[in-house]
């Protein structure tokens, strides 16, 4: 359960750190969200007074659905199956319990921004929840399962020729993927200006320990989207025994894979710009048309 | 794509070494200074907000340039960030003009503690060039509580990050006394 | 004790207290608190016993039948109560219940207005009409009673006579709803004629005989009256003007129950009565579903009264509904049982936590309404300090409607992908498509009502105020919260005991559907709710649980860690300017984003209105208006159209009447010969 908290700033760490190198610099290193949070727990914080008690308790909520999620999902191994938490539609909705309360805390301070950012964010969400279900369904349909486990250890036992649905499903995956962890082409993690934030512009009121458990969150939420994409499409590597060094095996695949998305998302993030918002839309409706293709593929 | 991705892999390294940055001593401790100090106050992560109260841009240019691939600041995990709300320092530049006073106390209550203010080039300090002038207020310090002053005209990156370790070193000493 | 009261004995109870209440409040109109106080009060003692009736047909299985035969010619009060009546009652009961314990705070801004005592017995017989539509068992008797829920209702549309818009959303509802009666009178009478009974247990054993043409008439006839009651697109026009006219404890009755009766008729006729269904009226009534909920959902985007964006949201949620029942008329035109099965547990779910959530959001928003005075959700801003209770349900409201965990929506809302799932898996590649369709709508309708959610409650709780009625609003009555909070335990009740509520709801659909050795759909473990096929398996309160000690225990331990930081309360940043009312989001610009994406759907209008201080040298203009709109596409497509046909053709009727007398001997002449004629051979 805590794996995915602890684990997450590094991986964020390490897309930061490859594009610094694609920018020619050195970057920070790659333990440098760890020191991040720990210095936001040690800050103060100001609250606005026009923000009342959503604003307050949401960064815990969505915190605690990372949480969850991180729990909830294969990461190395199909053995600490929570089989009653596991099923995709709960997976999608939990995420959107999280966007739903991130959007609200942005509203809560009146703030010019905030509002702006949940407006963009909740027009993402809608439009990205239909690519994100059917990718999965893609996957349910050839595992006859809804279960990530199931899915996860089914997938591995695919004859060759049904890859061709698998691969659909994981570039919209992709895509949705891009979306809800707010990168390019969809935001900029690391924009100062407000007309181009999704994301930050949400959070831009928070402060100390509150901004240490989004930015944390967030982080959690990159790492959850990469062990799906690494354990749902590509489950070679899980394992389903209890040994030691089986588990170890395991951990060490899972964090090879997570490396090579991470890689790939940062070498996206250097190659192309953010897209205008409007022509967003289009992409997340091929994400969905993609993974129709691909349902119409399986049958 | 291509094209851009060789570009990418045979551009030589530009940033300027910690060790030989023009090979003067004082420097090199610099590098590793702010380094240390850094990690030991905020723990290894300073976030700095930028203040532009009415000044010739000069000093934003040279703050501007500590990000670039030259100086790279971010490798002592130095950002900067977008909103004060996300800060632990304030860099002020300009020589607070009477229109940008409100905005200057409202940045200050903004920044959670604890908190340094730093007055970053000759206008913020004691308003410059443009001293005595009826538009603007002659300094930060006539506005809200400076901690460490950065000189020049604008300072260059190097100066500032030379300064950013003396500043450190001074609140080291600081806790010290207490 | 539940054993000495039969279930007739507490339904006849339940109508006797409505009738009592209705003639009591006129007595008494005239002391406003003694009207207020009868209507509500025998309405709450009518819904309990309802609910007693409910229950005991639900759990016990005691059905009850009552025929009273009357003098007049096929025309006998025939009440049957079977498993989906009583479902039905107990839905319209439940809200009924809360909507009167609301109302006995309510309408005390009504006091000196209007006339409480009208109030009272339109109230009353409203609930009565809707209990004895979900009971009645002979086309004429129904017929009656429908036309008394919908005459009553129109009353209380138009309660509040002094404002004109009430008035023309009256009219609008009036003859929308009668033009559905004559559906509805068509399809039965085409019933009649097929099998020569108006009851409707004997017309069910002899439609098999009748033709396929009669059968598909009669679906068609059904599914416009019915689904003009119901609210699907595209027969929804009097639904947005007619649920914000009505007062709001009625809008939740209106919205939560009124449009379900037409989904009860539409299962008892399609599934119950008609026979051998084909599988084009499952796909019409699938793609009707796909339509109502996407364009629902959109519609309440571009909405800024906040009663109108819940009515949109109702023809949304009716939307889903159908995506059940007509995934179950697919499933049953190809013989699958369990499917079928499986999908009216579905939408039938979805109607009980619809009525529920939707009541809930009714009573939340007349509060806000009440308090401020004004429907414009651009006035509103900051509620949620002067009204945290109300907030708290509207929220908890709004976390069932966009379906999120661990609330009801998101049970019923699994449950129809479910079968969606399924009838994607099916061979055809016709009904796959369409399946996928749905999926897609379903997927789509799910993330924007998240997003309208986010608005309606962002914008009128949370921020600042925009406006100076605001600062006076405060928590309403003791009455009012009661209601709302009881509504609220209820979402998350049924929310976490899904598993039980589904297994009463199989027995519901097995009882109306005959396949009785259906049981092996699902199981319910401890309320983990399981495919039989093992495809897929939720449990909600796990989910519930999960969550409460996960977040209890990281807010402990961040509390702890972190308990020398101090807070310290600030303005919000605003990048050191002052920050104005018109500085915040508002539900327009909200919405934009969406409306602009979707605008091919939508049609969106923008007018500029440009005043230049020198009209030639247009350079310095004075004032500038915008003006913002979506067009009203039903109206100039559909009814429009209509309506210059009607005229035109009524322009030439009226040439008959001449004026002349012995152009009228003339007609009499040649009818009668033609009469003569036809009869001779």
């Amino acid at each position: 359960m805590t794996l995915v908290p602890i684990l997450s700033p590094l991986f964020l760490g390490v897309l930061r750190k490859i594009k610094a190198y694609f920018q020619n610099r050195v970057g920070a290193s790659i333990f440098q969200p760890y020191r991040n949070l720990w210095k936001l727990f040690h800050k103060d914080e100001v609250i606005s007074k026009d923000a009342s008690w959503i604003f307050r308790f949401a960064p815990y909520l969505i915190f605690t659905i990372t949480t969850i999620l991180g729990a909830s999902i294969p990461l190395f191994s199909t053995l600490l199956s929570t089989n009653l938490l596991s099923d995709f539609l709960t997976i999608v909705y939990l995420v959107a319990l999280s966007t739903f309360f991130l959007a609200l805390a942005g509203i809560d301070v009146g703030c010019v921004f905030g509002g702006l950012g949940s407006s963009r964010e909740m027009t993402l969400a809608a439009l990205t929840e239909g690519g994100f279900i059917f990718s999965f369904l893609v996957l349910a349909f050839l595992a006859h399962s809804t279960n990530l486990f199931s899915i996860a250890s089914a997938v591995s036992t695919l004859p060759l020729f049904s890859f061709t649905p698998v691969v659909l499903a994981f570039i919209s995956f992709i895509i949705v993927m891009l979306c809800e962890t707010a990168h390019f082409p969809f935001d900029n993690p690391a924009t100062h200006l407000e007309l181009t934030m999704v994301h930050e512009a949400m959070i831009l009121e928070y402060s100390g320990k509150r901004l240490a458990l989004i930015e944390w969150a967030a982080a959690n939420k990159f790492l959850i989207f990469l062990s799906l994409g690494a354990n749902m499409f590509f489950p070679w590597g899980l394992t389903a025994q209890a040994d030691i060094w089986q588990v170890f095996l395991a951990l060490g695949v899972f964090v090879v894979k997570a490396l090579i998305l991470t890689t790939f998302v940062a070498v996206l993030e250097s190659s192309i710009a953010k897209f205008r918002f409007f022509r967003l839309p289009d992409l997340l409706f091929t994400a969905l048309i993609l993974s129709t293709m691909a349902i119409l593929l399986i049958y | 794509m291509y094209r851009l991705y060789s570009k990418i892999f045979s551009t030589h390294k530009t940033v300027i070494p910690v060790n030989d940055l023009f090979g003067d001593e004082k420097i090199e401790i610099i590098g590793k200074k702010l380094q240390k100090k850094i990690q030991q106050l905020f723990n290894g992560s300073l976030a700095i907000r930028e203040v532009d109260t009415g000044s010739t841009n000069a000093c934003e240019h040279e703050l501007t340039a500590l990000s670039n691939a030259y100086y790279d600041i971010e490798r002592f995990g130095v950002s900067f960030v977008a909103s004060p709300r996300h800060a632990d320092m304030l860099m002020v530049t300009g020589p607070v003009s009477r229109n940008m006073r409100e905005a200057l106390i409202k940045t200050y209550e903004a920044t959670p503690d604890p908190k340094i203010v730093v007055a970053v080039g000759d206008d913020a300090i004691d308003g410059g060039i443009f001293r005595d002038s009826y538009a603007i207020l002659d300094g930060v310090d006539k506005v809200i509580p400076v901690d460490f002053k950065i000189p020049g005209d604008p300072p260059s990156p190097k100066t500032i990050l030379c300064h950013l370790i003396k500043i450190l070193e001074a609140i080291e000493e600081k806790d010290h006394q207490k | 004790m539940l054993n000495l009261i039969s279930t007739q004995f507490s339904f006849f109870l339940a109508l006797l207290f409505l009738a009592i209440g209705a003639i009591g409040s006129l007595i008494f109109a005239k002391k406003d608190w003694l009207a207020n106080l009868w209507g509500n009060c025998l309405a709450i003692l009518a819904s309990v016993s309802g609910l007693v009736a409910a229950v005991k047909v639900l759990f016990f299985g005691e059905t009850f039948t009552y025929v009273i035969n009357s003098t007049l010619p096929n025309l006998s009060f025939s009440f049957v109560i079977d498993r989906l009546s009583a479902l039905f009652i107990f839905i319209i009961s439940l809200i009924a219940l809360f909507s009167s314990i609301y109302a006995l705070g309510y309408v005390k801004h009504f006091y000196k207005k209007y006339n409480l005592g009208v109030l009272g017995f339109f109230y009353n017989i409203f609930i009565l009409g809707m209990l004895l539509v979900a009971s009645a068992h002979n086309i004429f008797f129904f017929l009656i009673v429908w036309e008394i829920m919908s005459l009553s209702s129109y009353f209380l549309v138009i309660f509040e006579n002094k404002e004109k818009n009430n008035i023309k959303a009256g009219s609008l509802y009036f003859i929308m709803t009668h033009v559905g009666t004559a559906f509805i009178m068509l399809a039965f009478l085409l019933l009649y004629q097929a099998t020569g009974s108006l009851d409707f247990g004997i017309i069910k054993s002899n439609i098999g005989n009748a033709s396929l043409l009669t059968k598909n008439l009669v679906f068609i006839f059904a599914l416009i009256g019915f689904g003009t009651k119901a609210g699907i697109i595209p027969f929804h026009i009097w639904l947005p003007s007619a649920h914000p006219a009505a007062p709001t404890h009625v809008s939740a009755l209106m919205s939560g129950v009124m449009i379900k009766t037409g989904i009860y008729m539409f299962i008892r006729i399609f599934v119950g009565i008609l026979s051998g269904t084909e599988l084009w009226w499952g796909v019409l009534i699938l793609i009707i579903g796909i339509f109502s909920s996407m364009l629902g959902v959109l519609y309440a985007l571009t909405e800024h009264d906040i009663k109108r964006l819940l009515a949109f949201h109702s023809i949304e949620n009716i939307g889903i509904i159908l995506l059940g029942i007509g995934s179950a008329m697919i499933f049953l035109s190809l013989n699958l049982k369990t499917m079928a099965t499986l999908s009216l547990v579905a939408a039938l779910f979805h109607t009980l936590n619809h009525a529920t959530f939707k009541a809930l959001l009714f009573l939340g928003a007349g509060s806000v309404i009440s308090q401020t005075h004004t429907r414009n959700m651009e006035d509103y801003g900051g509620l949620i300090k002067y009204m945290p209770q109300t907030a708290f349900f509207f929220l908890i409201g709004s976390m069932a409607i966009s379906a999120l965990p661990p609330f009801n929506g998101f049970f019923s809302e699994w449950l129809t992908f479910q079968t969606i799932f399924m009838g994607i898996q099916t061979q055809d590649i016709f009904t796959k498509s369409i399946f996928i369709l749905a999926a897609v709508g379903l997927a789509f309708t799910g993330g924007l009502a998240a997003a309208c959610f986010v608005k309606a409650f962002g914008v009128t709780f949370l921020a600042r105020p925009r406006s100076t009625e605001i600062f006076q609003a405060k928590e309403p009555e003791f009455s009012m919260r009661f209601g709302m909070l009881v509504l609220t335990f209820a979402t998350l009740v049924l929310g976490i005991f899904a598993g039980s509520v589904s297994k009463t709801i199989l027995g519901v659909v097995n009882d109306l559907t005959g396949f009785q050795q259906i049981s092996g759909i699902f199981f319910t473990h401890r309320q983990t709710f399981e495919l039989s096929n093992g495809f897929a398996a939720v449990s909600t309160p796990t989910i519930f649980v999960v969550l409460s000690i996960v977040l209890s225990l990281i807010y402990v331990l961040v509390e702890i860690l972190t308990s020398r930081r101090k807070v310290k309360v600030g303005c919000t940043w605003d990048c050191g300017t002052e920050l104005e009312p018109q500085m915040e989001i508002t539900s327009t610009s909200f919405a934009r984003s969406i409306i602009m994406i979707f605008k091919g759907v939508l049609k969106p209008s923008k007018q500029l209105e440009i005043e230049y201080r020198d009209a030639n040298m247009r350079y310095f203009p004075t004032s500038r208006n915008v003006e913002l709109g979506i067009t009203d596409v039903y109206q100039y497509y559909f009814y429009q159209p209509l309506r210059t046909l009607l005229d035109r053709f009524s322009g030439y009727i009226k040439n008959v009447q001449i004026g002349i007398l012995n152009a009228y001997i003339t007609y009499v002449f040649l009818i009668l010969l033609i009469l003569l004629l036809t009869q001779s051979y």
